[in-house]
């Protein structure tokens, strides 16, 4: 990936619409708070996390006459946002001190309890059958606990969890960017996805809530 | 032969790297007898494209309509 403002031209340029309804007061606070949400999942900092926001919103105005209706106008915003979001993380050098990220041994052991000493899952910790799971994402309430389950990952774990898969790039780059070795990113991508895994089937995929 | 421990630490590596032969024959040796890993392997992908999905950003806990 090079430079972060480029990909925004790619995306569908959406065409003449009723650009009257964006000027709902209640559509765009809405709108603001879902974007400061995503924006503090990836910036400690909620200064600097509203500061993307107002930006994006601001780019996306520019062009606001221009869309079809309010669902293109979000993608739109969304994009805008992403890239602030990886200007941001750019601008930091480092994310913290590598011996806290990694070394953080309460972290490593909660997880590690999951597995006997042989490295076998613990019986209760075996991961289900999640069945036809993808028919939940048509469900607004997985997107609830999936959004929980995403807040409850540890800080840094969440960031770099989201840089990889929300934002999308890649192990380089993210090594990079927050100077971790390819290694200790890995076992934090690995915390993350595990942390993740345990915590959808506890809260949706092996209860009755999305039966 | 790999403990689900390290089968789990595979299937995440794999979502960074391509796995190596040697690599891949152990993990599916593994999965093959062992259903809760097979179960964790398939979990990853729904996660993966779980994170597409909500970075699209249409999936808003905060919608209310649109
Ligand atoms: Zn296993």
């Amino acid at each position: 990936m090079t430079g972060s403002t480029d990909n925004i031209e790619t995306i569908a340029q959406p065409t003449l619409g009723e650009a009257s309804k964006l000027h709902d007061a209640e559509y765009l606070e809405e709108l603001r708070l879902q974007m400061i949400k995503f924006a503090n999942l990836q910036i400690n900092d909620p200064h600097l996390a509203e500061d993307a926001v107002q930006e994006a919103l601001i780019g996306a105005f520019k062009k606001a006459d221009s869309f079809a209706g309010r669902s293109a106008f979000k993608t739109w915003v969304f994009a805008i946002l992403k890239n602030k979001i990886i200007d941001i993380l750019r601008k930091r050098q480092r994310l913290a001190e590598v011996s806290d990220l990694i070394n953080n041994d309460d972290e490593g052991e909660a997880l590690n309890s999951l597995f006997d000493k042989k490295g076998h899952w613990n019986p209760d910790d075996k991961p289900s059958s999640w069945g036809d799971p993808e028919k939940s994402f048509k469900q607004e309430q997985f997107w609830v606990v999936f959004e929980t389950c995403l807040n409850n990952l540890p800080g840094n774990q969440a960031k770099v969890f989201m840089m990889r898969e929300y934002i999308g790039l890649d192990t380089e780059e993210i090594c990079k960017e927050v100077d971790l070795t390819v290694s200790n990113l890995h076992v934090m991508l690995y915390r993350a996805r595990l942390r993740l895994q345990k915590c959808l089937e506890l809260k949706w995929y092996g209860g009755e809530a999305h039966a | 032969m790999l403990s689900c421990q390290q089968v789990t630490e595979l299937v995440s590596a794999s979502q960074e790297r391509p796995l190596n032969f040697k690599e891949k024959v152990k993990l599916r040796m593994h999965t093959v007898m062992c259903s809760a890993c097979r179960n964790f392997e398939s979990s990853m992908g729904t996660l993966r494209k779980a994170m597409q999905e909500f970075a699209k950003g249409e999936h808003n806990t905060t919608d209310k309509k649109d």
